[in-house]
Order: C-alpha cells, then sequence, then structure tokens
C-alpha cells in the first residue's frame, strides 16, 4: 500500500514545459501545487557546464538527457496486422527526462498554428468537399486562431522569441511570414543574424518568387529580460544545441524563463527521480483523488490533491490517462473510445546540396537559426487541382556540424578507406541540406494503445505506437519535394541528393520528437477525450495538457502550440475552474 | 540511476563521486533554486591499457580500425588515432552492456522499422564477432586478421560488408555495420573519450572542436574560420592521453 501524504491543491506530473508553465500560473493564484518529476533535478549552472557541454558523444550519440528506454520503452508497428515489438534504443523521437522535459533539449523553432489549422476539418471541407477528406479523420480543434492570440504572445515574451512579424494586425510586413494569421505585436527580439547558407537558400527561393523569412527561434538574438524579470544571454551560435542543454542561458526553456522565480515560491514543491504510475479515482471514476508514485528510493506514495495536471509530455500523457482509466480507450474497428485517438506525427523529407567552391561553416550554427518559406505550407496554396491536403515548411536551418553525425557525402562514395576520407574531408565544409516538415492528418488506423505482452520495469503495460504515413501526407511529401528541387536548382550546387518520404514510418533514424493526439481536444465528447480547455470530458478535475491534444499536426514544429495551450488551460483554470472545482467548463 | 548516466569507464575515483553527486541531489526542492558546487557530472579522462579486449581481440580490432581509417596524407590511422582505445572504454561502460536499453524479452524477429531486435549487447556482440572473424580466417587462410596483409585485409572487410562472408552464428554484415559505426565515433568524438588522438580528424575536416562561441564569424559568409580546434580537454599538450 502506498503511504498517503498530506493533501495539495494541485499535483503536476511532469516539470516540463508545461507543467512548469501551469505551477508558474497556478501558485500565482495563490494555489499549493507539487509537481512530480520522474527525471532529475537540472539546472544550467550545476549539469549544462560550457566546460564539457560540447560532448557530441555523450548528449547527441549516447543521448545522454533523454529518457532512457531502460525506464520507460514504447513498442510500435506500422499497422495492426503487425506485431508490435519495443524500440530497445529511441531513435525515430526522442522522449525527454528531468526538470525541464524535451525543452531543455529542443532547437527552439517556435510557430504559431493557423486558424486553417485549427478547422483543419471544417476549413477543408468547405474549400474542396467532404470527399478529399475521405481517408483522413481530421478534426476541428474547438478553439480559433483569435481565442489563441493572447496565449501565442504569452509564450513567445516568456521565451524572448527572435524573429520578425509578418502580419501585424492585418497588415503584411515585409521580411516577415506573409502567410500567418495577424499578430497584435512583433516579436520580443529581432531575428537572428543569418549564416551563409539559409542567407543562400533565400536568395535562391525569392528569385523564384517565394516568401522566405527568419525561422522564428528561441534561441536569443539579444540580450533579454522576460516579463518574470529572468535574464538571459545571447546566443553565441554554438553548434551544439538540439539534444543539448544551452550552457549559455540563450535557449529558452523552464530552466531559463520560469524555474528561478518559480522554485523559490513558498507555494511550490518539486519532486524529482519520482515516478507517477497513475491518477487516482473515486469508487465511481468519477473525480481524481490523486496520484500514486515511486520515489527514488523505491518508496510508493500517494499524493491526494484536487486538482490533477497531466504534463507528462503528449505520449505519456496518454499513456498516464489509459493506465489510470481516465477515458475510453480508442479502437480502430469501431472508432469508439477517444483516448489514444488521432495519434500523428510529422512527414519529413530533406535534400542536400553539394558545392565545389562554398565554405558554410556548419559547426556556425544554433537550433533554430535559418530561413522558412510558408508557400507551400497548411493550405496556404490552392489544393483545388491537387489530390491531397496539407503542406510543409521549406526550411533551412543548419543546426550543426558536429562530425559523428554530420557529415554528407555524394552517393557512391565508399563507406571507409581512403577514398571515404577525402570525400568526407572534401565536402564537409561545402556542402548544406534544407528539408520540408510536413503536415500528419488523421487516419483511422493511426494510434496509441497499451501493448498487449511488453511491461515496464514496474510491470505495467508498455504504450503501443501503431503508426504509418497516410497516403495523403506522401502524396503531399512529394509535390512538395518537386518543389525542393526546384530551389535547390536555383542554387547551382554541384550536385542535390533528394531525401523523399516514402513508406514505411521507420523508428530509427531520427525524424521529429513532434508526437502529437492521443488525448485530443475538441467539441464532441465522442471524438475527443478533452474540452476546449484541456480538461477530461470524463474526470473533470483532471486537465491533460500538451500535443496530445492536438487533433491533428502542422507542417510545423508543435511546441509554440502547446505553450499557448499551457496559457490557455491555465486561464481557463484560474478564470473559469477555480470558481466552481469540479465542474466541467463545458456541457457534454 | 547515477551510475547508469556515465558511460565512460567508470574507475573507483569516478563511483566516490557518484556517491556525492547523489547525495546532493536533494528529492524534494522548495523555496530555493538548488546548486551545489562540484555536483555536475563532467566526463573522466580515458587511461591507459586494455578494460574489455582481451590481447587477441585487441589485435584484432587495431588492425580493423587500421583498415577502416588508413593512415595516409590526410591523417593518422584508426590505430593512432586511437579508435581502438576508443571502442574498448565504450565496451566495459553502460553502452557495451544496454544498460540503457529495454532489454526485457520476448525476443523476435521484427520488420526494419523495428529495429535492433536483438539479445546481444554490444559486448556480447564484439565478444563473439571477433572470435568468429579470426576462427573463420585462421580456417581458410591459416592466419588470424591481424596477420593478413592490408590488401587481404580490405578484400575480407569487403566480403564481410557485403554480407559474403558466413560467420556461422554471427550475422557479419551486421557486426561489420557495428564495428564501422564504433570506429567513426571514436575518431571524430572528442579525445577525451581514447580515440581522435590530438584531435586528429577535426584538424583534417576543420572542425573547430569545443569552441562553443563563434558570434564574430556569423556574417563572414564563405571565409574561413581563422582557429584550429580545442577539446574539452583542452590543447592538444593536455589532451594526449596513453
Ligand atoms: C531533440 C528535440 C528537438 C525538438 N525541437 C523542437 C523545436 O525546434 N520546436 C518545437 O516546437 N518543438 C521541439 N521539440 C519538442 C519540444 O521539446 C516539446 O514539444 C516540449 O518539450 C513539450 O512540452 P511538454 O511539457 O509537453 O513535455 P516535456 O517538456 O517533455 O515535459 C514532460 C515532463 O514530464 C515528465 N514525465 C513523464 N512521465 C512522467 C511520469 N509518469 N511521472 C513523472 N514525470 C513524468 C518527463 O520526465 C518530462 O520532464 C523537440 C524535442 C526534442 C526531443
Ligand atoms: S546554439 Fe545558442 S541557444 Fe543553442 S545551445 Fe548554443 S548558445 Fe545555446
Amino acid at each position: 500500500m502506498a503511504r498517503k501524504l498530506p493533501r495539495k491543491d494541485v499535483v503536476i506530473v511532469g516539470l516540463g514545459w508545461t507543467g512548469a508553465i501551469l505551477a508558474h500560473e497556478l501558485t500565482d493564484a495563490g494555489l499549493d501545487v507539487v509537481a512530480i518529476e520522474r527525471g532529475p533535478w537540472r539546472d544550467t549552472a550545476t549539469d549544462f557546464n560550457i566546460g564539457y557541454m560540447q560532448d557530441e558523444l555523450r548528449y547527441a550519440v549516447r543521448k545522454d538527457l533523454f529518457l532512457q528506454p531502460a525506464q520507460e520503452a514504447m513498442t510500435m508497428r506500422n499497422n495492426t496486422s503487425q506485431t508490435a515489438l519495443p524500440m530497445r534504443d529511441y531513435g525515430s523521437f526522442l522522449p525527454g527526462t528531468g526538470v525541464g522535459g524535451a525543452g531543455v533539449h529542443w532547437n527552439g523553432h517556435t510557430w504559431r498554428f493557423w486558424q486553417s489549422d485549427f478547422q483543419t476539418k471544417s476549413h477543408l471541407t468547405q474549400r474542396y468537399g467532404e470527399a478529399r477528406l475521405a481517408d483522413l479523420q481530421v478534426q476541428d480543434w474547438g478553439v480559433t486562431a483569435d481565442e489563441m492570440e493572447s496565449a501565442y504572445d504569452r509564450f513567445e515574451y516568456l521565451c524572448g522569441i527572435s524573429g520578425k512579424a509578418g502580419n501585424l494586425g492585418g497588415k503584411i510586413q515585409d521580411g516577415g511570414n506573409p502567410f500567418e494569421d495577424p499578430r497584435k505585436r512583433d516579436y520580443p527580439l529581432p531575428p537572428m543574424q543569418m549564416t551563409y547558407g539559409p542567407t543562400l537558400f533565400a536568395q535562391a527561393a525569392k528569385s523564384i518568387g517565394y516568401h522566405p523569412f527568419p525561422t522564428p527561434a528561441a534561441n536569443l538574438s539579444k540580450p533579454y529580460v522576460n516579463p518574470l524579470g529572468i535574464s538571459m544571454g545571447q546566443c553565441t551560435m554554438c553548434g551544439f544545441c538540439e539534444r543539448f542543454a544551452c550552457a549559455n542561458y540563450s535557449k529558452s526553456s523552464a530552466q531559463t524563463t520560469i524555474l528561478p522565480v518559480l522554485m523559490r515560491k513558498s507555494n511550490f514543491e518539486a519532486r524529482c527521480n519520482s515516478e507517477v504510475l497513475h491518477v487516482n479515482l473515486d469508487a465511481a471514476g468519477k473525480m481524481a483523488k490523486g496520484v500514486v508514485y515511486i520515489d527514488q528510493n523505491g518508496e510508493e506514495l500517494e499524493q491526494p490533491a484536487d486538482l490533477v495536471l497531466l504534463c507528462a509530455y503528449g505520449l505519456h500523457n496518454a499513456r498516464l490517462m489509459m493506465l489510470s482509466k481516465i477515458g475510453r480507450i480508442y479502437d480502430p474497428q469501431s472508432g469508439e473510445g477517444t483516448v489514444g485517438r488521432n495519434y500523428c506525427y510529422q512527414t519529413n523529407a530533406g535534400i542536400q546540396l553539394f558545392f565545389e567552391d562554398k565554405n558554410f561553416n556548419p559547426f556556425i550554427a544554433s537550433g533554430a537559426c535559418g530561413q522558412t518559406m510558408d508557400d507551400f505550407n497548411g493550405d496556404a496554396f490552392d489544393h483545388g487541382p491537387l489530390d491531397f491536403v496539407g503542406g510543409s515548411g521549406i526550411n533551412c536551418i543548419p543546426t550543426n556540424g558536429r562530425p559523428i553525425g554530420t557529415r554528407p557525402v555524394p552517393p557512391g562514395t565508399p563507406r571507409w578507406g581512403s577514398a571515404w576520407k577525402k570525400a568526407t574531408k572534401d565536402h564537409y565544409l561545402s556542402s548544406l541540406g534544407f528539408s520540408a516538415q510536413g503536415s500528419s492528418y488523421a487516419a483511422r488506423g493511426n494510434y496509441l494503445d497499451l501493448d498487449p505482452t511488453y511491461k515496464d520495469r514496474y510491470g505495467r503495460p508498455l504504450l503501443r505506437v501503431t503508426f504509418d504515413f497516410p497516403d495523403n501526407d506522401i502524396r503531399m511529401s512529394h509535390w512538395v519535394s518537386d518543389r525542393m528541387v526546384e530551389i535547390a536548382k536555383a542554387m547551382k550546387p554541384k550536385q542535390y541528393v533528394e531525401g523523399r518520404r516514402n513508406k514505411s514510418w521507420n523508428s530509427v533514424p531520427y525524424q521529429s520528437t513532434h508526437n502529437t493526439g492521443g488525448a485530443i481536444m475538441g467539441a464532441d465528447p465522442k471524438t475527443s477525450a478533452v474540452n476546449k480547455y484541456l480538461q477530461s470530458w470524463d474526470v473533470p478535475n483532471v486537465f491533460v495538457i500538451g500535443a496530445s491534444a492536438f487533433p491533428q499536426n502542422a507542417g510545423k514544429n508543435p511546441t509554440g502550440t502547446v505553450g499557448a495551450l499551457a496559457f490557455h488551460a491555465a486561464d481557463a483554470i484560474r478564470n473559469q475552474y477555480l470558481r466552481n472545482p469540479g465542474a466541467a467548463l463545458v456541457q457534454a | 540511476m547515477a551510475s547508469t548516466r556515465r558511460h565512460f569507464l567508470a574507475s573507483v575515483a569516478a563511483f566516490s563521486f557518484i556517491a556525492i553527486a547523489s547525495r546532493g541531489h536533494a528529492q524534494t526542492i522548495s523555496r530555493a533554486l538548488p546548486w551545489h558546487p562540484f555536483a555536475g557530472e563532467p566526463p573522466q579522462p580515458s587511461l591507459a591499457g586494455w578494460y574489455f579486449f582481451n590481447p587477441d581481440e585487441a589485435r584484432a580490432i587495431e588492425a580493423i580500425v587500421d583498415r577502416l581509417i588508413p593512415a595516409d596524407d590526410l591523417s593518422a590511422g584508426g590505430k593512432d588515432a586511437g579508435c581502438a582505445a576508443f571502442i574498448d572504454r565504450q565496451l566495459a561502460g553502460s553502452y557495451g552492456d544496454s544498460a540503457r536499453l529495454y532489454t526485457a524479452g520476448p525476443f523476435m524477429k521484427g520488420t526494419p522499422t523495428q529495429g535492433y531486435q536483438g539479445e546481444a549487447t554490444p559486448a556480447m556482440r564484439y565478444r563473439a564477432g571477433l572470435a568468429a572473424v579470426d576462427a573463420y580466417l585462421r580456417k581458410s587462410k591459416s592466419k588470424a586478421f591481424a596477420e593478413l596483409s592490408a590488401q587481404e585485409q580490405d578484400d575480407f572487410l569487403k566480403s564481410l560488408e557485403a554480407g559474403k562472408v558466413d560467420l556461422g552464428a554471427v550475422d557479419g554484415k551486421s557486426l561489420f555495420n557495428l564495428i564501422l559505426q564504433n570506429t567513426m565515433e571514436g575518431f571524430f568524438a572528442d579525445p577525451i573519450y581514447g580515440g581522435n588522438r590530438d584531435m586528429v580528424s577535426w584538424k583534417m575536416i576543420g572542425f573547430p572542436g569545443a569552441r562553443y562561441d563563434y558570434r564574430d564569424h556569423v556574417t563572414k559568409h564563405n571565409q574561413p574560420y581563422p582557429h584550429g580546434p580545442v577539446s574539452i580537454a583542452g590543447s592538444p599538450e593536455w589532451s594526449r592521453k596513453s
């Protein structure tokens, strides 16, 4: 039996990006909050050491900061006819662990989704007709871009995002993204200084009539003091960004934007190295009583609380709901059940260019310093004559020149020996890649549930991921790849090599840690697990915060929207829920 | 958990260090931003000697890495660059025994999209693999790998890479891929792990290593970066090991 601890107002599962935002907001509202975090305490001064953070083997290859499969693995298969097997090492995506979560080692591309993304189903149906969506299970989010604007703004100002507005109050701005929805004010910081590769990419894209702009970056172009009064430094373009923590206080994360203030509050407590096993429900299964967790000494503890917030990262949120019996697990055969529904990912493709006369100094880079064009993203372009919906942002964001992972050579080069060595040396400084980050639209057969065979170290079933790229998304990706070839040719390389997206989803090579869905938001409890405020339809004193709420994914990195949803949910809790605790904010 | 977070060779000194570090990591934190001096986990420099390989294996792996990365006018060879020593340290640590991976059964053959599903750890694969290579060559050529001529070694490695060598229970092609992957890791990783001695690979390709601040060169487009590499341990003199 678990030892019972004194009650708290709020228990937060996971102290990553969303957990830190919710903890800050709810302690400000005067609540007594405890966050329980599976991994260790981590902070810049101690753990992200400028003397040894720049260690590719340790952090990028052996993945020192990430969740280790020994602690929690997942199984995967491409469709229901296969037997899912455990990903014995994480590859395609790399979940975080420890204080700060995946926000510690992200790149920092920070996007807003558009009105046409929030209304994917109704917008696309209206524009192209229902038949176009026949093979998909896309849905509306239940919120509008207008409702989300101030929440996006707060996340961007919390972080100190470096960027250039493209649409200020309806007026298109030179040098920004002309396809974005109106924003009320510009980014808090100007764009980063541009490196050579993205500069050439932008010139080429412009020369064919496209609209490149500096990628909005959570790598700071200038020193910044955020609204909480926390100081951050200028990014030094160190080239050890994604997969690494920042030793310069220049990459926005819970550590650099929230924790220095949050940790000093007397009504907040963080418990680290403590893994939540499940949410405790009352006998009727209608209200949560708190959570049960195992601390670092192996003791099982019960933390009672009036309000439970799942902030454990989308995939883990979905699993915790299943293990806690909150809502019903989705069944792809009947289409019934909502937890695990509409798991989506990201449909990426790339292209590599080899030059003879250029020196890109690839090691001068940051996670998000680059150029993007959204001419073929979302519904920015007319799909009328095409055979798909969705699109991709095209990104030239060279993030590093770390040589274990980044040494492009042309196809046909031997993998070893003197010829390999010569080619490696010849192309290291003079090649450049760019990529398409594509939307991932929900399909009936892509979902999450619990694995029937494989267990974690506490004997609980692993999460099972059943996923393959829908045909629609493959067609979309190929069409965008054709556009990338046109841009590549305009850059006049000696040679270019395409990396097209084809079936099936492979769990081995890294693609992105942009796992969405599984506890999606919406207006109908039959097809969504949480309402538009991320409150569980089934257990109203549980909120589920993260990309698990996305009904499908856009051609953009998720965290701008995840952070905005965190503020959106915090507002709903502070301004509505606390007036009448335990009540549903939306009537089913 | 602390010990599984370390992938360098765990020396006695390193173990006592962990104890202090984990005592310093308070479990419950409130009203303060905790900070403890010397609480971080710096990597430990690699020491001399073999930690995993027996003498036969050491001879074989040194010969193999020296063909994968041959000495020529561009750089020293894999052996002098320390790639074999690097692999040795990795196999003796948490990489070698898959301490961080999901290693529970049942073990089943999967699809290529499901990744490696074998039961053997890297340490087990090297142990069985290098023995199988030498046994195979002793039988067919009456010589161990290290005793072959450079040309014969290259020919054998090419066949192994192409999956044309039958090593019985050992899958030759995946053994080759594992060794190649680890050799490249050793050649390009920070010298602190025993390979890339004197930052030989970084000098060759023009990677400045652990510098961490390039602000003054960001907009100097298409111009060579003027400074040579530094490693975590600093200058080449300081990082010279074993
Ligand atoms: C390599 C990489 C690059 C990325 N780059 C980008 C990018 O450029 N742009 C972008 O938008 N996004 C990016 N992301 C994604 C981004 O990091 C996540 O979207 C973001 O961190 C999600 O916030 P979260 O709060 O939902 O989860 P996290 O920040 O991961 O926090 C979740 C926390 O919950 C804890 N937890 C989980 N289960 C339990 C449990 N049972 N008990 C206790 N604690 C638990 C975890 O340990 C973790 O600390 C990247 C991610 C990775 C890994
Ligand atoms: S590139 Fe910039 S933001 Fe990223 S880790 Fe380095 S200094 Fe920090």
